[in-house]
């Protein structure tokens, strides 16, 4: 039986068609995942990600547990409200799972992680803490909304409580806010612009109902997955996972080799991964011939082959996009395997699309 | 409420065939399957000419999510797909018994025909599947 957030009853009532994604019966789309995908590009679309994880550390070993559990530097959290996309990775340089750790206060953050990882993440938090003061706290007690889009700041700032509307709507990327356990912070998973919301059940039942009211469209899974492919932004599980390393996952800018004393789980690895030669690299493909590029799909470079590791189509773009690990030498044109026929495709340096502007160079726009 | 016109013949995996008075047979897919598919971004069409035997893969639909294989209801040569879903895939979804057709085939035997479910035992299918 898999878990149901407390938006589930809102989701049914409105024609959702649910799916089971990492445990949890979710919405995969309304009434058009492609209706929503396009109003995420072109004004403001809602996300239940409730499934996603909170996590709350605190105590006074907060930090140094961070130092070593994460890739990136925990350390660039110069003061409460600030935010930092990372890694968590194994001692053999693998991705255990990706996340946004917040600073909430002195000695006090909060991670949020992915739903399906949810147990191992854990788990594995346990084990780096070790014999640290800290207490890991996985919050079951809220909901997590994201509001996504060029008008969905504007939309939402007026449905928070007084004393967030202004501080809300002052975030700069990747910074949060906190008031009376309602926690908004500026990120998200579609390259748009927007917040992600994280408060008790109730209200945000009521804050959801308000959105949608307000204006903003309910999005599914379908959307949510073709909106994050077009911005570039890596699934966990997919696009890498505990055997591939961030440097062949396009996340090499968030791994933080100095300070250089920072002993982070994972980095030996990493660091003999550099002095061996990395050999692969995640890049963008956009598909010049007809036909729809999928998750595992082979690629033929020049420079030897590789596999799509998520693929699809872009309501952007109306064309097949892909992210692919590929020969860090390959450049230009390719071929993918669809299916038994080769197909003709470009390699290109992702993102595809950001702020519902096409950033792929002579993209051409069209079927 | 999913459609299931009565002048129509359907197979188990949610292909309908309607006779033409030419001898040939028009193949789509029925609207439950339009609508369990969800919106379709890509239709990959058999050649003209291409033989098939009767449960052959003979065509791929596209949704946002997934891509699934059309089977062909009976054996015989590929006489035409519809050139409108190259540019139009939605029109599957909005029309599946019309302008969303797939292709047109000349069956090996027109009498195998009466070997596929009718509108009414492919409404039971349905109910079924529930």
């Amino acid at each position: 039986m898999a878990h149901q957030t407390p938006l589930y009853a809102d989701h049914v009532a409105n024609d959702a068609r649910i799916v089971e994604f990492g445990g949890w019966d979710m919405p995969l789309q309304y009434a058009s995942a492609l209706a929503e995908h396009h109003a995420v590009r072109r004004s403001c679309g809602i996300f239940d990600v409730s499934h996603m994880t909170v996590v709350d550390l605190s105590g006074p070993d907060s930090l140094r547990f961070l130092m070593r559990l994460l890739a990136n530097d925990p350390g660039k959290l110069k003061m409460a409200g600030q935010g930092l996309y990372s890694c968590m990775l194994n001692d053999a340089g693998g991705v255990v799972d990706d996340l946004i750790v917040y600073r909430l206060g002195d000695n006090l953050y909060r991670i949020i992680i992915n739903a399906a990882t949810r147990v191992q993440d854990l788990g594995w938090m346990a084990r780096v803490a070790d014999r640290d003061d800290v207490v890991i706290r996985h919050r079951d007690d809220f909901l997590m909304i994201a509001v996504q889009g060029p008008a969905a700041r504007q939309l939402a700032a007026p449905l928070l409580a007084a004393e967030l509307q202004a501080p809300a709507l002052a975030l700069r990327p990747f910074e949060c806010v906190r008031h009376d356990h309602v926690f908004v912070a500026r990120t998200g998973y579609t390259g748009e612009d927007g917040f992600e919301i994280v408060l008790p059940i109730e209200p945000g039942i009521a804050l959801w109902r308000a959105l949608a009211a307000a204006g903003a469209v309910r999005c599914g899974l379908g959307a949510r997955d073709t909106l994050r492919l077009e911005a570039a932004l890596n699934l966990y599980g997919q696009d890498m996972d505990a055997g591939t390393s961030p440097l062949v996952s396009g996340l090499a800018w968030t791994v933080a080799f100095e300070p250089a004393d920072r002993e982070f789980r994972g980095r030996a690895a990493l660091e003999k991964q550099i002095a061996d030669g990395v050999t692969e690299k995640l890049t963008g493909l956009v598909l010049e011939d007809r036909g729809i590029m999928r998750h595992g799909q082979r690629v033929i470079t020049a420079a030897g082959e590789g596999s799509i590791t998520s693929g699809g189509f872009s309501p952007t773009m109306e064309r097949s996009i892909a992210l692919a690990r590929l020969p860090v030498a390959a450049t230009g044109s390719c071929e993918v395997d669809i299916r038994g026929v080769l197909r003709k495709a470009r390699i290109v340096k992702p993102p595809f699309v950001r702020h519902g502007r096409v950033l792929v160079a002579d993209a051409p726009v069209g079927k | 409420m999913t459609q299931v016109p009565q002048n129509l013949k359907y197979t188990d995996d949610h292909e309908w065939v309607r006779a033409e008075a030419d001898g040939s047979v028009v193949v789509g897919i029925t609207d439950h399957a339009q609508h369990a598919l969800g919106e379709l971004v890509y239709v990959e069409l058999p050649d003209a000419g291409r033989k098939v035997a009767r449960g052959d893969a003979m065509a791929v639909v596209e949704s946002t999510k997934a891509a699934s294989d059309v089977y062909a209801p009976l054996a015989g040569e590929v006489i035409e797909g519809n050139p409108a879903l190259a540019s139009q895939p939605e029109l599957v979804n909005t029309d599946p018994y019309g302008e969303g057709w797939l292709l047109r085939l000349r069956p090996d035997d027109a009498a195998a025909l009466a070997g596929l479910k009718d509108s009414a035992a492919y409404s039971q299918l349905l109910a079924a599947e529930g």
